[in-house]
């Protein structure tokens, strides 16, 4: 079947199998390979995209479910300048990447938290991100970098 | 993992929707957010051959005030029940219930019929539907039928809906100003509940203590016969089947029962 | 030295996701056909017949390999009995084992044909619990004559230093096994082009992937070029590479076409090998006032289907037996069994964080045993500082070490005597949310074979900048900016113009990758000498040029300039020294090695609340001193320690790979293992404390495992501790909700 979806604010379109899954669309229709996969369940959150500015799991969204919506991935964050988005800023400035494997997901995931709930707790952080996991980082920066990008958007 | 190959329909309305499902009948699967369908059908532990995508159905997504009950459209996401102030106001435990399903992206595609329909015990909103006595509004090919929560759930992952009906709304009562509850016990706070216990007032439902979500009755009849919280919380495992499993055995679930209900009820008269 | 510098990994990482190796676009790899794996359902089964008929006919599929295909391979050395098939051929070992691959046109073909690929199996019955594979009725390789793979021993059974006890504690505690779930799973593509293997691999170590494939296949390791792209986390479990990427790249050769392969996390959970895995039984003698006299560690390894690294982490656990205690008389045993399981390898910490956690256990329950305060235990029995280097009775050489000040300095961080307080206050009350403090004091062994070294090789180019090929291989470790800073520290040379590059065999012919916290002693040591080499050979250069003597030459690290002393105006930068270097260039190579480990060492407190009714944990503070010696760059520092810390308490509080009584395993997905996320743990806090070795120039230990070593005891401690007022001595890994209601149930009923 045929599905056009607007990803990164460039209209993508692809002839696709109908069990096609979001993120086969973006890796290997988009060639948008950022967005990872980690698990098989829904479990890991690696596969975070925004789907219409709402973050899900782009693992457990047929394609077709996504035709003519919008959807954003860690490629498309930064300004058209290249300049970095407040969150991948905090990320490198608090050190919340080590592999970096999850890191599109989680990013997304936190982009999408700030969006919900700008001035969170760091608890609140922290069950903002339950469905994103890290092996690497122990959480520690990741969670502060999502506090440092609230502060700054808080600021600017 | 990827799904094996089906044919993908998109259903424009109910009615279409209806008729999609009466089209292919036990071959046909409804897709709502597909938090529930589609990992089962990666893990090919589901092949259908027709998916019915309903997601785009509009007109099942809403949340109303009807006076003395509140009306819910099957499509209606876990994150836009977690955000009506409505619910806030008039049904704060489904509000709150609906805020604990899986994680914050779940909650961006998952619906509240998507996960009554699904029939899964471990699953908070089905135990929140008994306590609140709400009644299911399911749509099929001679017309619409009311089933009440109590009459809905027949075994594991079984409902009474038959394959050709959809499940179009929930309509709850609002309860008069009685206290809530929701307690949600889990190792991790993603996992489903190894025990979950929704209150509102002296109405008690459990989550996973059986094949399927099921109303605490004999805590209810303590109750009613003027038993103290504690001595009622201690009858909260009587008649139930818990499970076994990875998490916990049957004797630890009917003591996480017992402990979840006086704390529940507790929680919801204070 | 010291600074706190950000990842110049990072804007790459965070603005195209990196490039894993399911993320390759290479030339090379243009048309790439999928490999997808036909894994055994059955624990032990003897294979009677394979059909690929049906697969094959499907459309899409390119060609369909089984065992019978691997005739053409190097047979086994030695006739080896309990060699690893790359294909099951005869028999499976465990659920999981591959079996068959299909190689397809595209991805989502792979998983529809090698349903239709049908093997029958014979069932034969499944050695699943330790004991079975000791007993030995049935054995997993008959020619073997046991499933004990291994065994040793230490000389001299000690009954008679335990009978001089005034006391003596037993128990039988298992560190269970767990699941090392880097976010990526495995990954692999290769190319045969021109009688030239090209393979791409999600592996810790490039070199060793390419011995790895050499030998697989039986060709010269000079045919095999392996490529490291990015690598989405080890932590052991991607050592080398497994006989999946064997498979891969015979795939490639077989069909003459490029091949990629990523497996499914349902896959990696039964086809990556496991970590921990023992048994431990430890026996701790001493006197009522707190002395260690006699320790004791018998332990069963569980080698999952094939031996791997299992008699390695045994032989760690027991040379690291007595940890940071001075106890006269150490004995340790182990045995290394066979059973119809996934294969248990490395896992962050690979055999010391088992070591630690029985002794850290055992001094509890000695402490426990005679009332007094784990604190004060340990204090009295730590390797005294002027013991230093110390022979243990494992035979481990420790370097350095301030025991005694590291726990000193945690237990001031954390307010450990207010932290009493408040739990006595809760027990008087009551409350029914107890308080729990667990400490853990712990030495282990970095270095992983620092006899085999690391090798840098820096080259300074015409332009000025500097290109740094390296050994080691990061996968999160963020080596592109340590590197960079050891340079820069000695050169001058500004960051940004510095290159590192690891993880390709034809670009950097000798390597040996990251693994047992060796990158920055051994790998970040070559780098150091090989500034320095360049910076001796920088000198002779600047005097020639200058027409001065070497001696009066300055160079100023913070404008990267030579001079000749007095004369400030002319100087020299390192594009210009590098044309005067003419053809030879302005390089240096090094391969450093060490004869001997270094033996990083901390102290953690960890402090939990307990649900007395319903057993749940909660993880509230957690307060650590991990001593590696100075930190070149603590934002990574930090960065290790907090991930190791999380691996560490999660194997305490939650993560348990599980098999039922078939051997078939029940936490294959990331919804049955429960892996730890940012709901169950809270910010860390780190203490500093920095005792250097003499053993490298930059006095470095490794600081990649000390969290998760330090983490799994103190934390389990912290669990115990909390409802040990109610009877409670012990509770085994991990403290599940259930656990901990049982054990206090027992405990109130007296079991």
């Amino acid at each position: 079947m045929k599905v056009t979806i607007t990803v990164n604010g460039e209209q993508i379109q692809d002839d696709v199998e109908d069990r096609t899954l979001l993120v086969h669309f973006l890796r290997d229709g988009a060639n948008l390979t950022a967005t990872n996969i980690g698990c098989d369940t829904t479990s890991c959150g690696a596969c975070t995209v925004l789907l219409d500015g709402e973050s899900v799991k782009s693992c457990t969204v047929l394609a077709a479910q996504a035709d003519g919506a919008e959807v954003t991935t860690v490629e498309g964050l930064a300004g058209p300048d290249g300049e970095l988005h407040p969150m991948q800023r905090a990320f490198q400035a608090e050190h919340g990447l080590q592999c970096g494997f999850c890191t599109p997901g989680m990013v997304m995931a936190a982009v999408s938290l700030l969006k919900e709930n700008p001035h969170p707790t760091e608890q609140q952080v922290r069950v903002g991100l339950e469905g994103n996991l890290c092996r690497c980082t122990g959480y520690h920066n990741i969670v502060r970098a999502v506090l440092a990008a609230a502060a700054e958007e808080e600021g600017a | 993992m990827i799904p094996a190959t089906f044919t993908y329909r998109r259903a424009e309305s109910a009615d279409h929707a209806v008729v999609l499902v009466g089209e292919h009948g036990d071959e046909a699967k409804l897709l709502a957010g597909g938090h529930s369908l589609l990992p089962l059908m990666k893990l090919r532990l589901a092949v259908p051959e027709v998916v019915v995508d309903i997601g785009r159905v509009r007109e099942l997504s809403f949340i109303r005030d009807l006076g003395d009950q509140v009306a819910i459209g099957a499509l209606t996401r876990h994150h836009d029940l977690e955000n009506s102030a409505l619910l806030a106001r008039e049904l704060p435990l489904l509000a709150h219930a609906a805020g604990q399903v899986g994680d914050p992206q779940v909650r961006h595609r998952g619906t509240i019929g998507g996960s009554l329909a699904h029939g899964d015990p471990a699953s908070d909103l089905p135990a929140v539907v008994l306590a609140l006595e709400a009644t299911l509004v399911a749509r099929g090919p001679n017309g619409t039928r009311e089933i009440a929560a109590a009459d809905f759930y027949r075994g594991l992952f079984e409902t009474a809906l038959e394959p050709d009906e959809l499940l179009t709304e929930v309509r709850v009562p609002k309860p008069a100003g009685a206290g809530w509850s929701f307690q949600k016990f889990t190792k991790r706070a993603i996992d489903w509940a190894i025990v979950g216990v929704a209150a509102q007032g002296d109405k008690v439902a459990l989550v996973n203590m059986g094949p399927t979500p099921l109303r605490a009755t004999a805590v209810e009849r303590a109750l009613a016969d003027g038993a103290s919280v504690e001595d009622a919380a201690q009858r909260a495992a009587e008649g139930t089947e818990p499970p076994a499993d990875l998490n916990a055995g049957p004797a630890f679930r009917e003591h996480l029962a017992r402990v979840l209900v006086r704390r529940a009820l507790e929680e919801s008269r204070a | 030295m010291g600074t706190r510098v950000v990842r110049v990994e990072d804007p790459r990482l965070l603005t195209t996701g990196g490039t894993y190796t399911d993320d390759l676009r290479e030339p090379e790899l243009t048309g790439a056909a999928y490999v997808t794996f036909v894994r055994s359902p059955y624990a032990h089964a003897r294979i009677t017949g394979v059909d690929v008929s049906a697969a094959r006919g499907v459309p899409g599929v390119v060609e369909v390999l089984t065992g019978q295909d691997t005739d053409d391979l190097p047979a086994p050395a030695d006739g080896n009995p309990t060699a690893e098939p790359m294909l099951a051929k005869d028999a499976v070992r465990y659920v999981g084992e591959p079996v068959a691959l299909v190689v397809t046109d595209g991805r989502y073909q792979g998983e529809d044909a090698a349903d239709l690929v049908t093997v029958e199996y014979e069932p034969l019955p499944p050695v699943v619990d330790l004991e079975d594979a000791l007993r030995g009725e049935t054995l997993l390789f008959p020619e073997s004559g046991s499933n004990v793979l291994a065994a040793a021993q230490d000389e001299g059974a000690g009954d008679d230093a335990f009978a001089a006890c005034e006391v003596v504690v037993e128990h039988t505690i298992v560190n269970q096994r767990v699941a090392p779930v880097p976010l990526e799973t495995r990954a692999a593509a290769a190319a045969w082009a021109h009688d030239r293997l090209t393979v791409w691999v999600s592996t810790q170590n490039a070199h060793w992937a390419r011995d790895a494939v050499a030998g697989g296949l039986g060709i010269d390791p000079s045919a095999v070029r392996v490529i490291t792209p990015d690598v989405g986390g080890g932590f052991g479990a991607k050592i080398g590479a497994d006989r999946e990427g064997v498979a891969v790249a015979w795939a490639a050769k077989r069909t003459g076409r490029p091949v990629r392969w990523v497996e499914t996390r349902s896959e990696n959970l039964v086809g990556m090998t496991h970590g921990r895995g023992q048994r431990q039984t430890f026996k701790i003698g001493g006197t009522r006032d707190g002395r260690i006299t006699a320790y004791r560690l018998d332990l069963v390894q569980d080698a999952g289907a094939y031996p791997r690294m299992a008699t390695l982490l045994a032989t760690l656990t027991k040379s690291m037996a007595s940890g940071v205690y001075d106890i006269p008389h150490v004995e340790a045993y182990f045995q290394v069994a066979a059973t119809n399981t996934t294969p248990v390898a490395a896992y962050r910490g690979a055999g010391r964080p088992e070591a630690t956690a029985a002794i850290e256990r055992a001094v509890d329950m000695f402490a426990a045993e005679i009332g007094m305060d784990p604190r004060e235990v340990r204090r009295r029995n730590f390797i005294a500082p002027d013991k230093f280097p110390h022979t243990t009775p494992g035979g481990m050489e420790y370097d350095t070490g301030e025991y005694a000040a590291a726990l000193d300095r945690v237990l001031a961080a954390a307010g450990y005597d207010e932290l009493r307080a408040e739990q006595a206050r809760r027990r008087e009350a009551g409350d029914p949310v107890q308080l729990g403090i667990g400490l853990s004091a712990y030495v282990e062994i970095t270095g992983g074979v620092p006899e085999i070294g690391e090798t840098a090789r820096l080259v300074v180019h015409d332009d000025g900048t500097v290109t740094v090929l390296t050994g080691s291989s990061p996968h999160g470790q963020g080596h592109a900016t340590a590197w960079a800073m050891l340079v820069h520290d000695e050169l001058g040379i500004p960051m940004d113009k510095i290159t590192v590059r690891h993880g390709d065999t034809d670009a950097i012919p000798v390597g040996i990758g990251t693994f047992g916290s060796r990158s920055l002693q051994l790998g970040g040591t070559a780098v150091h000498q090989a500034a320095l080499e360049v910076k001796e050979r920088a000198k002779e250069l600047a005097a020639d040029e200058l027409e001065a003597d070497k001696a009066d030459l300055e160079f100023d690290t913070a404008d990267g300039l030579w001079r000749v002393r007095g004369t400030p105006d002319i100087g020299l930068d390192w594009g210009r020294l590098a044309q005067l270097a003419g053809s030879d260039g302005l390089a240096a190579d090094v391969h450093f090695t060490s004869d001997k480990s270094t033996f990083p060492f901390g102290a953690h407190v960890a402090v939990v609340e307990v649900d007395a009714e319903t057993g749940k944990v909660r993880l509230v503070r957690h307060v650590t001193v991990d001593d590696a010696g100075p930190v070149l760059n603590p934002v990574l520092a930090e960065g290790q320690r907090q991930g190791g810390i999380a691996q560490g308490a999660a194997q305490a509080l939650l993560e348990e790979v599980l098999y039922d009584a078939q051997g078939n395993p029940v936490t294959s997905t990331l919804v049955d293992y429960p892996f730890i996320t940012a709901t169950e743990l809270p910010s860390f806090e780190l203490v500093d404390m920095a005792t250097p070795t003499p053993l490298n120039p930059l006095g470095v230990k490794g600081i990649g495992e000390a969290g998760t070593i330090g983490a799994t005891p103190a934390v389990q401690n912290a669990v115990v501790d909390a409802v040990s007022h109610l009877g409670v001595r012990h509770i085994d890994m991990p403290t599940t909700p259930e656990r901990v209601w049982t054990a206090i149930n027992e405990a109130r009923t007296g079991q």
